[in-house]
């Protein structure tokens, strides 16, 4: 990376030159390593080396300590035991029901509430790609806002409508359509409601950002060559817009598969979610081999839709 | 016509969205005028709750802390993510890039539970093998959170970048800038919007974290979003209500003035064209 | 000397001139793409060459290897004596006028065209006087303050101008400078642009896909295709005698002839076309074998057409019927079918008024095609 410019500044060097000079000089020669250096440094200390210390923790057994796991080192000199104990955490995983219910549980409702944001955000983005300016701008801001407003507040506020004496059953008894309070509350339809709420902008977004883009004469072309409306959405639009819907539909699916908060607060005790788990066993239970053998699992469940969503967006900045 | 059947579809869609998206919100607001203890039901109009809010010391406490947090966060973030975006856009190729450019995205899509349990679990090997941190809160939090934080800078820096002609940056060396020159003539200057975009999504990210605060922060630091958490897990609480009222309305208005000033640049620039235009 | 005024407007002529840019042997790879193909280019002091091309064909590429954006795969760049390779482009003596203008958009127009001289440590007082010069050249003192998004496409492209000449560089380098103007604004701006070169006589480098705009600024074109150069010379040269037929067909239009050799005398050529059957008398004579196969080239404007026979026989003559007539106003565009299917295109003044409305010349009428032997161009390639 050095460039012609730099050997000549160095030619010039002066032995008597000030320590500022010096400094200024090494800025000048080398800044792009510390650009470089600083944040890969970070990185590497603060992203990548917790995950091998997950790793390994993962394969370390529990013991009633602090920290309550057995110590790394031992198995360093025990390599037999080493391997026994790798399969104990994961193989506990895979035996108990708990863990493999929660874990298809997970999935469940991931995939579930990812179809429901398209079909609500889809239109959505569309209305919007296609309203006149200022009421884009307008309206695509009142899709950011909530976003800028504390997520824990607005799950709590669904507490409060979806609750046994919340807003929307009081509403319907008023209107004497229900005499019963109907359970909304602690349950699964809940969690999909709190989903759909939380992550419906980040399904938008992508899919605004992707119509945006199209060419609108080309719907034109297709009606104009004789195709009807519907026919022009599934063989026109639909698949013009795949990008978008690819990268909305990972956008919320991989959060919503490690959810915690949404699940422990509309939820209730009922509904089992694998971030849920993950946070119990930690924290309640203070088992953390099996939590980081959770956090591994999880990571598995999850690594080909985070691949998959790099390798657009990577495609993305490689294209603009 | 079947144009008008589409448009109402679109338009109906889109108001159930939006009241889907506002309703709780608004619902959350007017009960924070309840005069009753019970959120659900209402007892008349009252402020009660919020003479409740601002009389609680750790309430004051809890914000203190995550203001402070999310500053000191999103300042550095903004630093980091600007140089990785740099880096990642401008540097070409070099050793380690593919890690690089993986590592800056994965805390994107990364779930929270994970990025939380494994830097608490680093915090703790650190302490084991070196004696730091000897406590976790503030420098623990902040550090987690910049490590998520500087991933949505590099994003924006990223996008910014490449929309950005390096033609610019070319000029400047073509009129003998040499490329330290260049990035502080020409290429931060324009990064200048992003980077204020970036520092107020850190800002807002640190604000708003929950679980991964949770995970790495000591018995004594209790954030915000933690205080919350805590007393909304047993149930409704009015007092939340009002607190929740003033978080959206700073937001709110936060958000007008932001959309106002970028609006009357618009126009400006607009006004300049016209003007541009009738000249020749 | 002697032959200095001789050779004053066409430096390339004079065999002591020193040429002051040289390329030598330049190749650049881009991965398994090469952009620019092993060329040897001689540009001398003064001059206003084109670099002539289609898109993708290099031209740029070379431009940005002689500003020092890319740096050649191999070969060497010299400006005035000096190899360029390792010198980085904020330490050469030459200039750039992007396509894009790459005004800075935080800066005013003053600002941008004193941002070089800032660069050089040139004294405050001297950066305003020069900038103030630069600007009253280029007739935009009134806009010194203002910012490049206030200003028209027109003044833009003057503003970039002023900020590339005012270090006078030894060579300024344009990329495509009249692109992004209306067809208007390009003709007067081209006129423009060649004053200000005659009166700085700085070397001018220009790349432009835009064969009229090469034709009226330049003093030498270079046509580039595939990453080579396929013939360099005035624009005369270039479009009069054509070395190919990708050239001949690149700058403005030409009737190609398939043929062989049947006679190459002292002083002329002649070739035998089958389609449509002639022969064709041309007056260059060239050193080829009787019997290889060639081509014809025979520009548009210089086939004569007429309702009578004007000539005997088949040489440098042929009869054909009107297919299409294109009515320009001041020149009509004939497309006459000779032989079975080849069609040749003839333009022709339109001297005289039409009577009656009829044309002097009407569609499918049997006409008589003729021309000089000094107007068609044998071409081996």
């Amino acid at each position: 990376m050095s460039t012609p410019g730099e050997t000549l500044a160095t030619a010039d060097a002066d032995p008597k030159s000030s320590l500022l000079q010096r400094l200024t000089r090494l800025a000048q020669d080398h800044w792009r390593t510390l650009v470089l250096f600083v944040p890969f440094a970070w990185l590497l200390i603060f992203f990548l080396a917790p995950f091998f210390i997950v790793l390994k923790i993962s394969m370390a057994e529990t013991t009633v300590a602090s920290p309550p796991f057995t110590p790394m080192i031992q198995w360093v000199d025990e390599g037999i035991m080493h391997i026994r104990v790798v399969v104990d955490n994961f193989a506990y995983l895979w035996e108990d029901d708990l863990y493999v219910d929660t874990y298809l549980n997970s999935l469940k409702i991931s995939v579930t509430s990812t179809i429901l944001c398209l079909l609500l955000g889809y239109p959505i983005a569309y209305a919007i790609a296609r309203s006149s300016h200022t009421t884009k701008h307008i309206l695509l801001m009142l899709i950011i806002l909530p976003f800028w407003t504390s997520f824990l507040l607005r799950v709590y506020a669904w507490m409060g409508l979806l609750a046994d004496q919340g807003t929307i059953n009081d509403l319907l008894i008023a209107l004497g359509l229900i005499d019963e309070p109907i359970r909304m509350l602690y349950n699964t339809f809940a969690v999909y409601v709190g989903i759909v709420y939380t992550y419906v902008p980040f399904m938008i977004l992508p899919l605004y950002a992707n119509m945006e883009k199209l060419d609108w004469e080309l719907l034109e072309a297709a009606a104009d060559l004789g195709a009807k409306p519907t026919t022009t959405f599934f063989t026109v639009t639909l698949p013009m817009t795949v990008p978008g819907i690819v990268a909305g539909s990972l956008l919320v699916f991989i959060p919503a598969t490690g959810e915690y908060v949404i699940p422990d607060l509309l939820g209730g005790g009922n509904v089992l979610m694998i971030g849920r788990v993950l946070y119990n066993e930690f924290n309640a239970n203070v088992d953390w081999p099996v939590a980081s053998a959770v956090a591994i699992a999880l990571l598995l469940l999850l690594v080909l839709p985070m691949m998959l969503y790099q390798h657009i967006q990577a495609k993305e900045a490689q294209g603009s | 016509m079947n144009n008008g059947k589409r448009s109402i579809f679109l338009l109906s869609t889109l108001s159930f969205g939006l009241a889907f998206l506002y309703v709780p919100m608004i619902m959350l607001i007017i009960y924070s005028f309840n005069k009753s203890k019970i959120v659900a039901i209402w007892g008349g109009f009252s402020t009660k709750w919020y003479a409740v809010l601002f009389d609680s010391p750790e309430v004051w406490e809890a914000v203190a802390l995550s203001f402070k947090i999310a500053t000191v966060n999103a300042c550095f973030a903004t630093l980091l993510g600007t140089l990785a975006g740099l880096a990642l856009v401008r540097f070409g190729r070099f050793k380690g890039r593919t890690l690089f450019s993986g590592m800056i995205s994965a805390p994107l899509v990364m779930p929270e539970v994970i990025t939380g349990l494994s830097l608490l679990l680093l915090f703790i090997t650190l302490k084991e093998f070196i004696g730091w941190p000897d406590e976790r809160g503030f420098t623990t939090i902040t550090i987690a959170h910049i490590t998520f934080s500087m991933a949505y800078v590099a994003v924006i820096i990223q996008s910014r970048l490449a929309g950005m002609v390096q033609d610019l940056e070319e000029a400047a060396q073509d009129l003998g800038a040499k490329p330290l020159r260049v990035l502080i003539d020409i290429t931060l200057p324009l990064l200048a919007p992003g980077m204020v975009a970036g520092w107020l999504l850190a800002f807002t990210l640190s604000l708003d974290d929950l679980i991964i605060a949770s995970f790495v922060t000591g018995p004594e630091a209790v954030t915000l979003p933690i205080l919350i958490y805590s007393r909304i897990r047993l149930g409704l609480r009015p007092d939340i209500n009002a607190l929740a009222t003033i978080i959206i309305l700073v937001v709110a208005i936060g958000v007008l003035i932001a959309g106002y000033i970028m609006l009357r640049q618009q126009r400006q620039r607009e006004l300049d064209l016209s003007m541009v235009a009738e000249e020749k | 000397m002697v032959n200095a005024a001789e050779y004053e407007d066409r430096p390339w002529l004079d065999p002591e001139a020193e040429p002051f840019i040289k390329v030598q042997s330049v190749s650049k790879q881009f991965g398994d793409f090469t952009a620019v193909d092993s060329v040897d280019l001689e540009i001398y002091k003064g001059e206003l060459f084109c670099l002539l091309g289609g898109s993708g064909c290099g031209k740029s590429t070379l431009l940005r290897m002689l500003a020092g954006f890319e740096t050649p795969s191999s070969g060497s760049i010299l400006i005035d004596g000096v190899n360029m390779n390792d010198v980085p482009p904020y330490e050469r003596p030459v200039n750039m006028m992007f396509q894009s203008y790459a005004l800075f958009p935080h800066m005013s127009v003053e600002k941008n065209v004193g941002y070089g001289l800032r660069r050089d440590g040139v004294a405050v007082s001297e950066i305003e006087q020069r900038v103030q010069e630069m600007l009253a050249m280029v007739e935009l003192s009134q806009f010194a303050k203002r910012k490049p998004h206030q200003l028209s496409g027109g003044q833009k492209q003057r503003v970039a101008l002023a900020r590339a000449l005012v270090k006078q560089p030894k060579v300024l380098l344009l990329d495509e400078p009249l692109g992004a103007l209306d067809k208007r604004l390009r003709e007067q701006t081209q006129y423009e642009l060649m004053n200000i070169q005659e009166q700085l006589g700085v070397t001018f480098v220009v790349v432009t896909h835009d064969q009229e705009e090469a034709m009226t600024l330049s003093t030498r074109i270079a046509v580039m295709d595939t990453g080579r150069f396929q013939q360099i010379g005035t624009p005369t040269e270039i479009y009069e005698f054509p070395n190919s037929r990708l050239v001949a067909n690149f700058i403005g239009n030409a009737n190609m002839f398939e043929g062989r050799v049947v006679e190459n005398g002292q002083d002329h050529v002649i070739v035998e076309s089958r389609h449509p059957e002639c022969n064709f008398y041309v007056d260059h004579g060239m050193s080829i074998a009787e019997g290889s196969k060639v081509w014809v080239a025979l520009r548009p404007e210089k086939v004569m057409i007429s309702k009578q026979q004007t000539a005997d026989g088949n040489t440098n003559t042929v009869k054909g019927m009107v297919h299409d007539i294109g009515y320009l106003g001041g020149t009509s565009t004939y497309r006459v079918k000779v032989g079975d299917e080849h069609l040749v295109e003839i333009t022709s003044p339109n001297q005289l008024r039409p009577k009656d409305g009829n044309p002097p010349i009407d569609w499918d009428e049997e006409v008589y095609l003729s021309w000089e032997p000094s107007s068609s161009v044998v071409l081996v390639k």
